[in-house]
């Protein structure tokens, strides 16, 4: 478990993109306050996910509007799965990892 | 070993008899042979085509897929040239034989074209510009020669010829109609209904109609120059449709000796006279002396021969059809049963005509029961008129109740009284007893059940019953198509309801909406209601960044590369040598990949990254274009009087001022609107949102409703005006009453058709509802709260507004173009 960004990085009910280890991760701030994170790319058409809309369940892909389950990955209109990664928030940190 | 069962012809009613054969589990081994390369299809759904209001995907009955599901060996685009009646095989075109057992033809029938001098040319079948109406391949060229011409002659005037003249105005801007008679529809209509007819083609619709009129000759060598008329009239035109009649395709039986007259001759059971196996269905076949051309007979004849062939009933007897015409042709109601005129002296008629709107009707009556119905303008009591004369019901003692609705649910038909297996949808062939049982499968909306059986997607004039069979089989329990009517799939409310409620609540942020209306929060609901608080509160919107789609975010246009597009304002497509010099230092600079003209007449700069999108806009400091949003985006104009030789208004000068006007107004829609400087319509103004067409005299038209995406149509008039000035207030008036009532995402060419251009006209030229001030006053306050979005870049508005999302190398990459 590391930080990897402060929450003021991120808006609420918005995604942003981190590099970690050479993978794209994009982590998205729910409107509840809870914090998501998946891959970077869409697994359709490798869409910037994090410029996607979302809502307490889903992240919808910019660029064909393909849902994906943001607390899973999985997806929500028959496109492969994406993957998620375990991420939490520790004061004002996001941390990544279990 | 199982019985092998060959149909030649795979249109509607061979394929509809498989169908049954297969309902009623009957065991064969199942060839068809079809001469178009297609799975069976709709052709009456052509005409709709034709019009631009069905897609060709959405008129398959059956699609390849169900032949295999079903074992059904189909050739498709075989031909088959001959049939063996003694060695019992059929041989196709292309050489190879096929066995049966049990043979069904079902080969239909082919638009005959009466041998006019020009309409063939001497090897090479019809003359370029002459189309027949028969099949999904003659409509495509049909729409693909039209598009690319002028004027066409349609020759007939009957349901083919009037629906194919309907259809072409979609495609091109003149039309006229020849018939060889002396009034329209002269199968189904007397004098008296197919005049009334006449006159609403020619007042609603703007199609030239000429009766009395023998075509005697076409005319041009190589392209098509006119039609020639037995009194010497030469109509010019580019494009010629026959629609004169239809002979039926027996020639291949009557080569393989079975007997033919105008059809193959078929006996109670649908078989051929004096043959053990063969049997003929649909427009090929002549029952009784009869040879039908439409659909409704052939549902039951399919019904027959199935039960016989199976053996579910092997007695089953088909004895005749009466057959119901309806016209499709939007806004123009026709329906014609029985006969037209009495032919005994003591038949009793009922008349009532209404020529100023349009309205012919009359009933005949022999011996207390309908044996003839006419429905002119005014076709409310078609259902009952039809059940009356289909079922030889007792006719109500109240005469006048057959062609009025005299209060009271006198006349209507009581769908509890319907038998299961009457027919409701005529042009799908659906009985009430399938809507009945696609109800208790589960499917209780009105729409759901249409679309699943097909009930009330033909002319549609059965969409009332069907409507009041799902709402009695489902016992009160209909449930309301729930999306249909959202604004947006998140918020269970209409948009009027849903606006009345964000104004109680004073809801001023998408999260509040969701959190009072709503519960939980939904990512495809945000935009839209985003879009709709900005346009009801303005100043006072509560703007959550989140709301927005990422062109919103950032003002530009997302691209595949997650790469952004970037287009300047070029008000009316109008710039400067500055302007040009500006986008060229700054394309360089950022070695913008590509720089493009857009349809919109303006430049685009491709390939953008997010994070360097402020520093273009700074560069450039120029205004946004607004090419990403749900929002007024450009007026395109021709060069009008100033310079053009034609031009009679200044359509560059008031394209211009609309754009100064009303830059970057969010709606439901884009926004997409032209200015043209004569009817040459060189900005292309038919077919914008809203298009402006200057006409001589100084006067100005104005269209709506128009598109030229992927759907296409052509803008309705709302009203002609003698200023700029009252071209600048009706559009914004328009555009007000449209970004208030529209749907999300529903463009003003669904909008426009939704409403109807009348009720538009009445409310936004005649302010027949009192609202004109406020939607002004409403697009006031909106154009006052402007303000160019890319101003805003010396700051990002949150933080990491244009942080890239994506490492760009993991995508394909836009090709640099030198
Ligand atoms: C534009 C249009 C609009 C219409 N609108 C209406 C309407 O509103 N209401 C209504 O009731 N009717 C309407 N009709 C008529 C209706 O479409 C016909 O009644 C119906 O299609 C007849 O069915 P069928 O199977 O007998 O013939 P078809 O549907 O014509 O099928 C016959 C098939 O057999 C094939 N075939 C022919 N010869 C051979 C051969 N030798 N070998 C192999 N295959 C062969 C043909 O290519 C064709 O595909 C309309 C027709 C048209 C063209
Ligand atoms: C003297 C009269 C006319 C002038 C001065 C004129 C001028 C032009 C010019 C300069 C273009 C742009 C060409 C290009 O981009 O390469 C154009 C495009 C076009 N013209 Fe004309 N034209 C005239 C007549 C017509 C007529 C009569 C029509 C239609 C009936 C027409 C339809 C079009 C269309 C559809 C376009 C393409 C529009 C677009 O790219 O968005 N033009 N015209
Ligand atoms: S629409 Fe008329 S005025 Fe405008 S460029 Fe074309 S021909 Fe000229
Ligand atoms: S026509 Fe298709 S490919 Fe071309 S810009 Fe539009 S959406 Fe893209
Ligand atoms: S790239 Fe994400 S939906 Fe297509």
């Amino acid at each position: 478990m590391r930080p990897i960004a402060s929450v003021h990085d991120i808006p609420l009910g918005e995604g942003r993109t981190f590099a970690v280890d050479g993978d794209m991760i994009a982590i998205f701030r729910l409107r509840d306050g809870s914090v998501r994170a998946t891959s970077a790319v869409c697994p359709h058409k490798g869409g910037p996910l994090a410029d996607g809309q979302i809502d307490l369940k889903q992240v919808i892909c910019p660029l064909h509007l393909n849902a994906w389950d943001l607390r899973t990955g999985c997806s929500l209109s028959g496109q492969p799965d994406v993957a998620v990664y375990p991420v939490s928030i520790d004061d004002d940190k996001i941390m990544l990892g279990d | 070993m199982r019985q092998r069962l060959v149909v030649i012809g795979n249109g509607m009613a061979g394929a509809r008899t498989v169908e049954e054969i297969l309902a009623r589990g009957g065991d064969f081994e199942i060839t068809m042979f079809g001469d178009e390369p297609y799975g069976n299809y709709n052709r009456i759904m052509l005409s709709n085509v034709l019009a631009g209001v069905e897609d060709e995907s959405g008129i398959f009955l059956n699609d390849l897929s169900w032949y295999a599901d079903n074992g059904i060996t189909l050739h498709a685009g075989t031909r088959i040239e001959r049939i063996d009646r003694f060695a019992k095989r059929v041989y196709a075109e292309d050489g190879t034989e096929t066995p049966y057992d049990k043979l069904i033809i079902a080969t239909g029938s082919r638009a005959f074209v009466p041998p006019i001098p020009g309409a063939h040319r001497p090897g090479r079948g019809y003359h370029q510009g002459v189309f027949a109406f028969r099949t999904l391949d003659d409509t495509r060229a049909m729409i693909r020669y039209a598009k690319e011409h002028e004027r066409a002659v349609v020759i007939g005037g009957g349901l083919l010829g009037l629906e194919a003249a309907r259809g072409l105005q979609n495609h091109l801007p003149h039309v006229t109609l020849v018939h060889a008679m002396g009034h329209l529809m002269n199968t189904q209509l007397n004098f008296a209904a197919g005049d009334t007819l006449r006159k609403t083609i020619e007042e609603k619709l703007g199609i030239e109609v000429v009766v009395d009129g023998m075509t005697t000759e076409i005319l041009g060598k190589h392209a098509v120059t006119g039609v020639k008329l037995a009194d010497g009239r030469v109509i010019p035109c580019d494009v010629i449709v026959v629609a004169a009649g239809i002979r039926a395709n027996s020639e291949m039986a009557a080569a393989s000796d079975l007997p033919v007259e105008r059809g193959i001759l078929v006996d109670d059971q649908m078989r051929v006279q004096d043959e053990d196996d063969i049997y003929a269905v649909g427009e090929c076949a002549q029952h009784r002396g009869e040879v039908y051309g439409l659909v409704a007979p052939l549902w039951d004849q399919a019904k027959v021969l199935a039960d016989h062939l199976t053996g579910v009933n092997p007695l089953a007897e088909y004895h005749g059809s009466q057959v119901a015409t309806k016209l499709k042709v939007a806004g123009v109601d026709v329906a014609a049963m029985g006969l037209k005129e009495p032919e005994h002296p003591d038949d009793e008629v009922l008349t009532f005509a209404e020529p100023k709107k349009g309205i012919y009707k009359n009933v005949i009556i022999r011996d207390g029961r309908l044996v003839g119905a006419t429905l002119v303008g005014d076709v409310k009591k078609v259902a009952f008129l039809m059940q009356a004369f289909d079922r030889g019901l007792a006719l109500p003692e109240e005469r006048a109740e057959l062609m009025f609705d005299l209060g009271g649910p006198a006349g209507e038909v009581k769908v509890e009284d319907m038998a299961d297996d009457e027919q409701v949808c005529n042009c799908n062939g659906v009985s009430k007893g399938t809507i009945c049982s696609t109800v208790q499968s589960g499917c209780k909306t009105v729409s759901g059940v249409m679309d699943k059986t097909r009930a009330g997607k033909g002319c549609g004039t059965c969409k009332s019953v069907v409507q009041r069979i799902v709402e009695w089989a489902a016992g009160g329990e209909v449930e309301e198509d729930p999306a249909a009517s959202y604004y947006v799939p998140g918020i269970p409310m209409p948009k009027p309801e849903l606006m009345n409620a964000i104004r109680l609540h004073e809801l001023k942020s998408v999260s509040s909406v969701f959190a009072k209306l709503g519960g939980d929060e939904d990512a495809k609901s945000k935009m839209g209601l985003a879009s709709l608080l900005k346009m009801m509160w303005g100043g006072e919107y509560v703007d959550e960044r989140d709301a927005r789609f990422i062109n919103d975010r950032v003002h530009a246009n997302i691209q595949r590369d997650g790469t952004f597009s970037v287009v300047p304002q070029m008000k009316g497509g109008v710039t400067t040598p500055a302007q040009l010099k500006r986008i060229a230092e700054v394309a360089e600079k950022h070695e913008v990949p590509m720089v493009k003209l857009t349809g919109g007449q303006r430049i685009d700069l491709l390939g953008i990254p997010k994070e360097k999108l402020p520093e273009v806009w700074a560069d450039l400091d120029m205004p946004s274009g607004y090419a990403y949003g749900k929002s007024f985006r450009t007026v395109k104009t021709c060069v009008g009087s100033d310079f053009c030789r034609f031009g009679v208004g200044d359509s560059t000068a008031l394209g211009i001022a609309l754009e100064e006007r009303y830059q970057g107004i969010e709606g439901p829609g884009k926004m997409k609107l032209a200015v043209t400087g004569c009817p040459r319509n060189c900005a292309e103004a038919y077919v914008k949102d809203l298009g402006v067409v200057a006409i001589d005299g100084g006067k100005w038209e104005i269209y709506v409703g128009g598109a030229a995406g992927a759907h296409i149509r052509k803008g309705d008039l709302l009203t002609t005006v003698s200023s700029p000035e009252e071209v600048i207030v009706l559009t914004g008036r328009f555009l007000q009453y449209y970004r208030e009532n529209a749907n999300w995402l529903e463009r003003t060419y669904a909008f426009v058709p939704r409403v109807g251009i009348d009720k538009v006209r009445a409310v936004v030229v005649d302010d027949s509802e009192g609202i004109a001030a406020d939607l002004d006053a409403a697009m006031e306050a909106s154009v006052g709260a402007y303000r160019d979005p890319w101003k805003d870049r010396d700051e990002p508005a949150t933080p990491g507004q244009f942080r890239t999302s994506l490492p760009l190398i993991v995508l394909p990459q836009v090709p640099v173009r030198a």
